[in-house]
């Protein structure tokens, strides 16, 4: 491995290697020092982001398996931003429940596999690549829903999604099977002008779109979703919720502009179709949730319908508003979940009357709540609000003008169920409010670094127009 | 013209609204009382020194006032499409400044007396200046994007100040239901911003608004359902403006939404937030013009005249003094809207959109003005209700001669400011369309009904045993009562013609005789009519009732036919049409937005059996839609 080498595989390579530190220090901890595996692994996998920013070159390995260039690069780093912030929400919890069973390191370990096989995931340059990525990325996260096993819900949610999965990838894998089957190659660089539409490409097309959609939790794809987030530790679903979503509407993005340009006029429909499915299914169950980890999956379900709004295009716009509104998805479903996570590990309470008079008691918590809430609704001038105009622009700018008529009867809909959650909040008084409590460190950072991305993402438009310029290269 | 001054008037309200949002509880009412007033006072100086420096200095450029626009590209959307920020100066945003402004530090003076002693004080004057700061920064805004953003923080902070009693339950929904309703309606907006914004590639006013330019001399023809591209667009931005104007039927949150505080439903649901709508539409009144002959403009008048009319008729059977004024309002700005869409363009054919923007400016004053001595009303005797309302003259003078002369201009009587603006709305309207002119000059005398209904159902009617005396308001309170008084009174005066049209090169206005005589005879029959069965507790109806088997009664046929007319008057138009107005308007109208709402809510609970939280029928869902999709695409799409 010589030094190029090492240099395009920076980032998976600093990943791995903070793994293994962290299974050193696991094989020589004791235990009065095994808590500090929490800021071991924060503050390295900090660095690890931190150090991400640098500039990467564009280039190829393995005879072209494996591939990365400016964009890739980008949207790596919005992963590790992603999971730096979910790491530092989950810090207390694996504090309490993992340190005292030992299990602290794992649970690291696991979740930086899982970034491992997405980074590979998305550098991929061939279906093999693509394969070993999708997998590598999904069976430690069947291992993470399970982790709390002393609670039933948690194994169900792990069996559901290692399950759900395992079938997801069998689809998938007979769909690039047939693609191979169809042009004789599973390098993305050959199968570019080497697809023509015939019914073997089309039903591979739609093998291998299932797996993904399994994993973007599009209708009728989505259905492992509500339990799993419901049963799974919350870290691990907010993990499910917005990065490894993220990271298969990116490869998603990446193979059918390239790869399956040529049957466009097909996979038009495909999302059209599905992106109307999936918006009114997610919203009309989110309506009626009252436990607030399924209400966020169905929400996180109906952001997907959306996402395809941009998809659709496959133009470059599509791709910069796809990217912009998954960044700013992250940071408003990461405030979500992470105020959620806050008040499940100081209490216990998930249901959403547990949230009446919650202002009250944690004026701040509401706060970062509301504004989270009011991002995912699309309410201006909170960056949600630019994310949807834009998508929704991206499809108007190719003449969708009805689907975006009902994208826009959905955000309404969503609206209503978003105020429910505000409204028991500030609105409601409560017998038995949460008492006030103080969060930790970790915990404040990750909240204020979702604040900030949802506040200036709107409002700094230079964000933007580096993904708009970046987005350009890829087709 | 100094434009970091003109940026500093929506920036002082943001500060202060964050000062006081985060020192929430660190200061006491005192205090924030007084940065709120402060904050706005200065703001208010700044509006008044931009008019003055706009139409005294800068002046006329060539002969019409100039647009002038200082904006920096936010950005980039597209190669082609670019977003802005800035300040758009133009007649009808200097006049927008001045209500605003105006309106709300009245509204800040006057909420340190009547919202004394409340919990959250702070909290209320923060929320306050938020809103203040939106709509001055929708008025600035200097294209579709940027006014849109306003437009939706403008709802959000309506929805926090509707919700501002959050104890009350009927608070809290109404603060939703102006909220989702209004957001119902800004679905149309969103929409026509996207068709306008990718049709013709940009957002800004002065691409999209000028007569000469590409975009409004060739407007594609029909396209979609007969009609262009870009009348669509226009009809969906009025969905939007209707919805925030409370234009018929997406009026339902306003009547709700006077559950909020009083200082709020004067300056928000009286002279600010809802004439958004109706500066939305003057906002891009050359491309309703000139798109399509104005067939979308069209819409707009049809829209309003038949909300004046319909919303002055329930103000008829309202009890609750706040609700008429809400009616009252909407009644008003179906005036506005009426105006716009009868307008011309050039020179003194714009007659209808300079009267429009006139009766804006004085309709802000005066029903605020009503607004604010209802609030002082309700502070006294603790009641909305008119029932509990009589001979209040006597203990509260100068709320008395504030409320009079309110009702005076919006009754339309000479010279109070009502009277000019409504009367160029009815020549305006005249010149357009006699059926038009019918419904407007029936809905001035209906105005003159109703107000003076509750003016002499609150300060004279029956003798009431008060438990407590009611007294007049504190002089916090009775203060921008006066101004405002005096502005209702005065106002009218201003030569608003040679300040504003649409392509503001300014005209000279003059007052049609006849017309005015026929306006003013109407307005003032209609106060006749209220003065005869209001002024005195009035039993006639029951006596009617009581006598009519009485046979002794046919022979006074004098009084008989005296009676007859209240009958017709009282049973027939009040009881019978216009309480069957109110009953569509309660349960068709409302009902059916509230079924659309409701309908959501079954679909959802019919189709919970989906997620049976079995992984078998999760898979099993999995592979039947793969291989229904498969099929759908193998076998429909592929050719």
């Amino acid at each position: 491995m010589d030094m190029e080498t090492l240099l395009l595989l920076r980032q998976e390579v600093s990943l791995l290697l903070i793994a293994l530190v962290l299974l050193l220090f696991e094989i020589f901890a004791n235990d009065r020092n095994r808590a500090g595996v929490v800021s071991l692994a924060i503050v390295l996998f900090g660095l690890h982001t931190a150090l991400g920013f640098m500039d990467m070159k564009e280039g190829e390995l393995f005879g072209g398996m494996f591939r990365t260039n400016a964009l890739i690069h980008m949207f790596k780093n919005i992963l590790n931003l992603g999971v730096l912030i979910v790491l530092l929400q989950s810090a207390e919890w694996v504090k309490k429940e993992l340190i005292p069973q030992n299990r602290g390191t794992e649970f690291f370990i696991l979740m930086l596999s899982s970034l491992l096989g997405l980074q590979f995931l998305i550098s991929s340059g061939d279906f093999l690549m693509f394969y070993l990525g999708l997998e590598l990325s999904t069976l430690p996260l069947a291992a993470l829903a399970a982790f709390e096993i002393y609670r039933m819900r948690s194994s169900e949610a792990g069996i559901k999604l290692i399950l759900s999965s395992a079938l997801a990838s069998g689809i998938t894998l007979f769909g690039i099977s047939l693609l191979y089957a169809s042009s004789g190659s599973i390098y993305y660089a050959e199968l570019q002008g080497a697809i023509s539409e015939n019914p073997l490409t089309v039903l591979a097309m739609i093998l291998f779109f299932a797996g993904l959609g399994f994993k973007i939790s599009l209708v009728p794809f989505h259905f492992w979703t509500a339990d799993v987030y419901e049963g799974a530790p919350i870290g691990i679903a907010s993990y499910l919720s917005v990065i490894s979503k993220g990271a298969a509407i990116f490869i998603l993005m990446i193979l059918f502009f390239t790869v399956l340009k040529p049957l466009m006029h097909l996979w038009e429909n495909l999302f059209y179709l599905l992106s109307v499915l999936t918006m009114f299914l997610g919203n009309l169950f989110a309506l009626r949730q009252q436990n607030m980890k399924r209400f966020l999956a169905f929400s996180s379900i109906a952001q997907a319908g959306f996402i395809l709004l941009g998809l659709i295009t496959g133009t470059t716009l599509g791709v910069a508003t796809v990217i912009y509104f998954i960044l700013i998805y992250i940071f408003s479903n990461l405030a979500a979940f992470g105020v959620v996570q806050a008040i499940s590990t100081e209490t216990g309470k998930e249901q959403l009357q547990d949230y009446e008079g919650l202002y009250r008691t944690n004026p701040k918590l509401s706060l970062v709540m509301m504004l989270g809430l009011f991002s995912l609704a699309g309410i201006p001038p909170v960056a949600g609000f630019f994310g949807k105009f834009f998508l929704f622009t991206a499809a108007a700018s190719k003449g969708y003008y009805f689907l975006v008529f009902l994208a826009v009867v959905n955000v309404t809909i969503s609206l209503y169920y978003y105020l429910l959650v505000v409204r028991a909040m500030f609105l409601r008084k409560s017998e038995h409010p949460i008492p006030y409590f103080t969060n930790t460190v970790y915990m404040r950072i990750g909240l204020v670094i979702t604040v900030i991305g949802i506040l200036a993402l709107g409002l700094y438009s230079p964000i933007y127009d580096y993904i708009y310029a970046l987005s350009s290269t890829l087709n | 013209m100094n434009y970091s001054l003109i940026i500093l008037i929506p920036l002082i309200p943001l500060a202060v609204f964050l000062v006081l949002g985060l020192l929430n509880r660190k200061i006491g009412p005192a205090v924030s009382g007084l940065i709120g007033v402060s904050g706005i006072l200065l703001s208010t100086v700044l509006s008044f020194y931009t008019a003055y420096q706009y139409f005294g200095v800068v002046g006329k450029v060539s002969g019409a006032y100039p647009t002038l626009v200082e904006s920096v590209v936010w950005m980039n959307f597209t190669d082609t499409l670019r977003i802005d920020m800035g300040v758009l100066i133009d007649p009808i945003s200097v006049m927008m400044l001045i209500v605003v402004s105006t309106v709300s530090l009245m509204v800040h003076i006057y909420s340190r007396g009547y919202m004394k002693g409340d919990e959250g004080y702070t909290r209320f004057f923060s929320f306050l200046s938020l809103f203040t700061f939106s709509m001055f920064g929708l008025v600035l805004a200097t294209n579709l994007f940027q006014i849109y953003i306003f437009w939706e923080l403008v709802g959000v902070s309506s929805y926090l100040l509707i919700g501002y009693y959050y104890t009350k339950e009927s608070a809290v929904a109404a603060a939703k239901k102006a909220f989702i309703v209004t957001r119902f309606a800004d679905l149309g907006f969103l929409i026509g911003i996207l068709l306008i914004g990718y049709y013709t590639g940009t957002y800004d006013f002065g691409a999209l608004n000028d007569p000469g330019g590409a975009i409004l001399s060739n407007w594609a023809p029909a396209s979609f359902m007969g009609l262009s591209v870009l009348t669509w667009g226009l009809i969906l931005i009025f969905i939007g403006g209707a919805g925030k104007s409370a234009m018929f039927p997406l009026h339902i949150w306003l009547p709700d939404a006077m559950e909020g505080p009083t200082p709020v439903s004067a300056l928000i649901h009286a002279a600010t937030m809802v004439v958004a709508g109706v500066f939305l539409v003057a906002r891009l009144f050359p491309m309703y013009f000139f798109v399509e002959d104005g067939f979308a403009l069209q819409i707009v008048a049809f829209v309003g005249a038949f909300s004046a009319l319909f919303a002055a008729v329930i103000a008829l059977t309202q009890t609750d003094i706040k609700r008429v004024l809400a009616y009252s309002t909407m009644s008003q700005l179906g005036y506005m809207m009426l105006a716009l869409g009868v307008s011309g363009y050039e020179g003194s054919e714009g007659l209808g959109y300079m009267s429009s923007m006139f009766h804006l400016f004085t309709h802000a004053m005066f029903k605020a003005l009503l607004f604010l001595c209802a609030g002082s009303v309700i502070h006294a005797v603790h009641s909305n209700e008119l029932k509990d309302m009589g001979q209040l003259r006597k203990y509260m003078p100068v709320t008395h001669i504030s409320f009079l002369i309110a009702a005076l201009a919006i009754a339309g009587i000479p010279p109070f400011a009502g009277f000019w603006s409504k009367d160029e709305i009815l020549v305006a309207v005249f010149e357009h369309n006699t059926f038009l002119y019918g419904i407007g000059i029936l809905v001035a005398g209906l105005t003159a009904i109703y107000i003076f209904r509750i003016y002499f159902g609150i300060f004279w009617g029956k003798n009431k045993a008060y438990e407590h005396s009611p007294h007049e308001s504190p002089s916090s309170m009775t203060f921008p009562l006066v101004v405002l008084a005096v502005l209702s009174a005065t106002v009218g005066f201003i030569p608003f013609s040679s300040f504003i049209s649409p392509d503001r090169t300014g005209f000279e206005g003059h007052i049609d005789i006849p017309m005015a005589i026929v306006a003013v005879a109407v307005a003032l029959l209609g106060l006749g009519v209220a003065w005869i069965l209001y002024k005195k507790e009035s039993e006639m109806v029951s006596r009617l009732t009581d006598r009519l088997g009485v046979l002794y009664t046919w022979a006074h046929q004098k009084f008989y036919v005296d009676e007859l007319y209240l009958f017709v008057t009282k049973n027939i138009l009040f009881k019978g049409i216009a309480a069957g107005a109110a009953w569509f308007d309660r349960n068709i109208v409302d009902g059916t937005m509230n079924l659309i709402g409701n309908s959501t809510v079954v679909l959802s609970r019919k189709i919970k059996g989906m997620q049976s939280g079995r992984v078998q029928d999760y898979a099993m869902a999995f592979v039947s839609g793969t291989v229904l999709l498969a099929i759908l695409f193998i076998y429909l799409w592929t050719s």
